[in-house]
């Protein structure tokens, strides 16, 4: 995702530049696409290990995310650290908004049947996608980056923006493993993961954390998307990258584990910015995808999962 | 199902197929030539049908076995200079092999597991035409020339690009199609694949190879797809990436819960009404997709057997 645009310049400065710092450069670029998807993924990781549906409009989510940063940005006016900072509070909070909508009008009605669930989030993929292509457009647009530092290192200068996207998202995945295991919030959601039938009888009110853990889902890909709008553009069929990268990511991962998806998020992050600074791009998802398939029919469990109970 | 008679049942599907027939010679051209991609498309939603209706199975990849057909039809035209009927064959046989492959693979997971697994492949089938694009054209396609798509039958050429030649070309595939699922799905066969459906364990228990019989769903129902992409490459002449995208995934998922699943008309009705709603509507909004999402989300929610679904579990329940 994030070593797209800078894709085509590093492989001209190859020319110019030693094997050692050309690799240095693709793992910075891998590092900040690992950030971004481990925010990502981890939102699909949460809805699938809770509710146990798999929620194929993720990816619009987190387009939805990117396409509202771009119109908080440019709605406020002066320095763009202030309407990128607006945008990170906005965006997702609409994005949230928008998901429990969602699940209160169309999820809930279906009982999380995990086959009609699919069918209704590809509904919702192709009416989110319809709406920012109606209300956005076909273009591309940038978001200023509220900081333009750039650190220098003794090869090639980095942007430091990029760099605390990476720290931004480790803030991020810290707070969210503290929640999980430190707070009362985090002890409701597991109980329900662990047996939804057993925390109702202990009066948790499941319908409303599953509700809740939606919306959470896909205010983390939303802030993922506002993130790394400053890097990529915000466009309306941005979704769909990050939509199969995070299922590759929570696949190899083991569904449902938070450790297992920040490792996966790192390697395949770090994998794909490498392996699409030395090869093609395309190549690199074709590698990339059909590994993953294998490991889903050989062993389903992930990577580092453990065997379902 | 249970108390009709065969005879009832056979002549209601000779009965629409005569229909179709007869609408060649009272249609519009405008409308035969929709009907005709309406026909050759409604053999995919059949072929998906197959195996999302009677199995259960619910895949998210089956544009992958849709435009092996398309390519291994088009492409032996394009770069072999192969015949019509030759090219129609490597369709099919390229579809089923492949479904083949998949069926073996993805057959060792099920449920949600089996739908992101033929979604995965489907993507990097998808992605496979793209990176060949000196071959392929990727994503702008190739057009395959009206000179290569005539049939040669004994010296007497068969136009595929006349619009009646066409139309019938179309109905007599979905003809065959037609008549042949509705004799697997009334056989032993389909009857076990509906058992591994309800209750896969059960049908275990009684002695069934229920893998083996997925496995010869899969390749059917793959097989009859691919027969659908390679008659639409030689009908409609145009190959591109676009119909191995997801997008070909979904759309006979949505032609068939709309015509009602597990029927063996719903796939027809389905895709003619998806294909009017679209092609009215487009007059006043190009939000097709919209109509895409919507269409599935309400379907889902509150009528999740589709039309004819709804007609068999109300009135006609002899309906196959």
């Amino acid at each position: 995702m994030a070593g797209r645009p800078e894709g085509g310049a590093s492989r001209i400065r190859s020319r110019v530049m030693h094997f050692g710092p050309h690799l240095l450069l693709a793992a910075l670029e891998g590092l900040v696409t690992s950030a971004v998807l481990a925010l990502t993924a981890l939102g699909l990781s949460l809805v699938f290990g809770v509710m146990r549906i798999v929620n194929v409009a993720h990816g619009e989510f987190f387009m939805l995310g990117a396409v509202l940063a771009w119109a908080v940005s440019t709605a406020i006016s002066g320095h763009p650290a202030v309407g990128f900072v607006a945008a990170l509070v906005i965006a997702p909070l609409l994005v949230g908004l928008a998901a429990f909508l969602a699940e209160w009008l169309v999820l809930r009605r279906l009982n999380y049947n995990p086959e009609s669930t699919i069918v209704a989030t590809i509904g919702m993929l192709y009416i989110i996608q319809q709406l920012a292509l109606t209300f956005y457009g076909p273009e591309a647009r940038p978001v200023e980056p509220p900081f333009s530092y750039r650190i220098l290192l003794p090869w090639f200068g980095y942007s430091g923006y990029k760099l605390s996207v990476v720290a931004a998202s480790a803030i991020l995945l810290v707070l969210t493993w503290l929640v999980l295991t430190r707070t009362k919030v985090g002890l409701i959601m597991r109980a329900t993961q662990y047996d939804r039938e057993t925390a109702q009888a202990f009066g948790i009110p499941v319908e409303r954390v599953y509700a809740g853990v939606f919306a959470i889902g896909a205010m983390l890909a939303a802030i993922a998307a506002v993130l790394i709008v400053p890097i990529s553009q915000a466009h309306y069929l941005m979704g769909q990258d990050p939509l199969l990268l995070s299922f590759i990511v929570v696949i190899i991962g083991g569904l449902g584990s938070l450790r297992g998806t920040v490792v996966a998020a790192i390697l395949i992050g770090l994998s794909d910015g490498i392996i699409s600074v030395f090869f093609s791009p395309t190549l690199a998802k074709i590698i990339a995808t059909l590994v993953v398939a294998m490991v889903l029919v050989f062993r389903p469990q992930g990577l580092f999962g453990t065997a379902p109970r | 199902m249970r108390d009709a008679s065969p005879a009832k049942i056979y002549a209601l599907h000779v009965g629409v197929i005569a229909l179709l027939f007869a609408l060649n010679f009272v249609l519009p051209d405008y409308h035969q030539g929709l009907f005709a991609r309406i026909m050759a498309l409604a053999v995919f939603a059949m072929g998906y049908n197959l195996l999302f209706g009677y199995v259960g199975l619910l895949s998210l990849g089956h544009a992958m076995f849709f435009s092996a057909g398309l390519y291994g039809a088009g492409l032996t035209v394009y770069h072999l200079g192969w015949g019509v009927a030759e090219a129609f064959i490597a369709g099919i046989a390229c579809g089923a092999l492949l479904a083949l492959v998949i069926g073996l693979l993805a057959l060792r997971t099920s449920g949600v597991a089996f739908m992101i697994v033929t979604m995965m492949f489907a993507q990097v089938f998808y992605l496979l035409i793209l990176y060949f694009a000196a071959w392929t054209g990727g994503d702008q396609g190739l057009v395959v020339q009206q000179a290569a798509r005539t049939l040669n039958l004994d010296g007497a050429p068969l136009d595929l690009t006349n619009p009646t030649v066409r139309y019938m070309s179309a109905l007599a595939l979905f003809a065959v199609v037609l008549i042949a699922t509705l004799a697997v799905v009334r056989s032993r066969f389909g009857r076990v694949l509906v058992a591994v459906r309800e209750n896969e364990e059960r049908t275990k228990m009684l002695g069934y190879d229920t893998v083996a019989n997925k496995l010869a769903a899969v390749v059917l129902s793959g097989t009859i797809c691919a027969a659908s992409g390679a008659a639409y490459a030689l009908l409609f002449g145009y190959i591109g990436s676009s119909f191995a995208s997801v997008q070909y995934s979904i759309l006979p998922l949505l032609w068939v819960l709309l015509g009602g699943a597990a029927t063996t008309l719903g796939p027809l009705i389905g895709t003619l009404f998806m294909y009017y709603v679209t092609d009215i509507t487009s007059g006043f909004t190009s939000a097709y997709l919209l109509i895409v999402g919507v269409a599935l989300i309400l379907l889902v929610l509150f009528a999740p057997k589709g039309i004819l679904g709804s007609i068999r579990q109300r009135w006609l329940g002899w309906l196959p």
